[in-house]
Parts: structure tokens; sequence; C-alpha cells
């Protein structure tokens, strides 16, 4: 990771995002992320972490995916709907 | 589904739990009873491989709506997730009707999206001044997979992130719970 402090000669916009800043923020995603959040060693780099963020994400998506599925398939199965709404109704308490 | 008892004042992430939790019940309630509601009056079976596959798309679709909903427009991703869900039901309602006129078929070429990539043409420089990250291709992966990710600068990306990534485990959580519950 580079120790350039950022500013911007290019646009003359004065947006000055310090590296203090962006390595708190990554520290703070890296400690979301269970991959990497029991090796927390200062060694994880910014882009270790970005990539497991990004595969974390994908994984909760295919977790969201089967869970649809599942419901779906458990909505299916009563004919009987009274049951499984007296279920979710008492859920909703 | 642990309960949080009574007279507790319930934190900032309970609240959102709870709202996307009933929020997300009452939609499961409406798929269910429409799924009845058509069975009864066309006395088909509702467990064909395609009604399941159509059922768990909107299910999907209602989870992250929930979820969207109950955390409410405060944060750039649910507005973007908002308008990219909203969009899409409007696409799927105008493809369901017939197209009767020449103007509703120039509406479907409109731009939605302008809103949400009004940053992207800027130079990144603009866009964040962190160049290391910026340019990292990894950084535009995580741009893809956020909602509203492609007009964000570095830091807001990285603050999105974190808590689009903690309310997509809840949602996950809540849905996991919700289906053991179900399948007791």
């Amino acid at each position: 990771m580079s120790s350039r402090r950022s500013s911007s000669r290019q646009s003359g916009v004065s947006m000055n995002i310090s590296d203090d800043q962006i390595t708190d923020l990554v520290s703070k995603l890296q400690r979301l992320i269970p991959e990497i959040r029991n090796r927390r060693s200062d060694k994880v780099s910014a882009s270790k972490v970005l990539q497991e963020t990004c595969n974390y994400i994908r994984n909760l998506h295919r977790e969201v995916d089967d869970l649809s599925d599942r419901l779906s398939q458990l909505l299916a199965t009563t004919e009987n709907d009274s049951a499984q709404a007296a279920i979710i109704r008492s859920l909703l308490m | 589904m642990t309960n949080s008892p009574k007279g507790f004042t319930l934190n900032n992430a309970d609240s959102c739990r709870v709202k996307f939790a009933r929020r997300f019940l009452r939609s499961l309630i409406e798929i269910k009873t429409r799924q009845t509601n058509y069975n009864n009056n066309l006395s088909s079976s509702p467990s064909s491989s395609s009604e399941i596959r159509r059922r768990s798309e909107r299910i999907k679709l209602k989870a992250y709506s929930s979820m969207a909903h109950a955390v409410g427009p405060r944060k750039a991703w649910t507005r973007a997730l908002l308008l990219k869900l909203h969009n899409r039901a409007k696409r799927h309602r105008f493809r369901t009707r017939k197209r009767s006129s020449l103007a509703m078929v120039l509406k479907k070429k409109r731009v939605f999206r302008v809103k949400n990539h009004a940053n992207f043409y800027k130079p990144a420089a603009e866009r964040g001044n962190y160049s290391v990250l910026n340019s990292d291709e990894k950084t535009e992966k995580l741009r893809e997979l956020v909602p509203g990710g492609k007009a964000m600068d570095i830091c807001s990306l990285l603050e999105e992130t974190a808590h689009f990534i903690k309310c997509l485990a809840m949602q996950v959580q809540v849905m996991h719970e919700i289906a053991d519950q179900l399948s007791n």
C-alpha cells in the first residue's frame, strides 16, 4: 500500500482523502469478513480485503438464492395453508 | 428466533432486523395466499418445478426489497437497490401488457440508470483520490457488487460496502431462521 498523501491536482476540486482514512475503512471492512476476521494480523493487504469482500458478497447472494429455493419448496408442500399461516403469524408477534 | 425481552429499547440493528422480518414474512404470506387462490380457481398442482422456480425468484426479490425498505433510503446502496427493483418491476409489468402504442415502445428505451452513473464518467481522480485503490480491478469488481457502487468515491464505497455486508448477512440469518421454523 502506498504511503503517498493523495490530492486531486488534476481536477481542482479539493477532496483530500487521507491514507489513514482509507486504512481505517479497510480495517473496518476487514473485521466484518469472517474469512479474514480470524487472522486479524495487520499483514492483510487492502487488495486481499477487497478480494475477500467480493467473494463474501457473492457467497451471501448464493445463500439467499438457496434459501429462497428452500422457502419456495416449503410454501409448496402443504396444501392447507392455515398451519403455515399460523406459524408465520406467530412469528410476527 | 431469538426474542428480545420486552421493556428493552432496541438498537438500530435490532429494529432493522425486526422490520425486515415483519415485511418479509408478510410478503411470504401474500405469496402463499396468492398461490392458494390460484390453486383453488384452477385446481392445478402448485408443486410443478417451474412454479417453484418462479416463486423462488419472487421470494428472492421480496427478500432484497424488504431489506432495502427496512433500512430505508438513508443509505446510498438502499436507494440504488430500490431503484433497480422498481425499474425491474416496471419492465416486468410492461412485458406482460400488450404493446398498444408507439409511445409505450419508446418509453422502454429511456435510460433509467442515469442517476446512478452521474459520477461514472468523471476522471478517476475526481471520483476518489486514493489512486492506488481506485485503479485496482478489485475495486471495480466491488463497485459492480455493491448497489450504486459505480457512482461512489472510494471512501463512500468502503463505508457503504461495510453496511451492505452487515445487512446482507442479517438477511441471510433471518431467512435461515424462518426456513428452519417452517420446516418443523
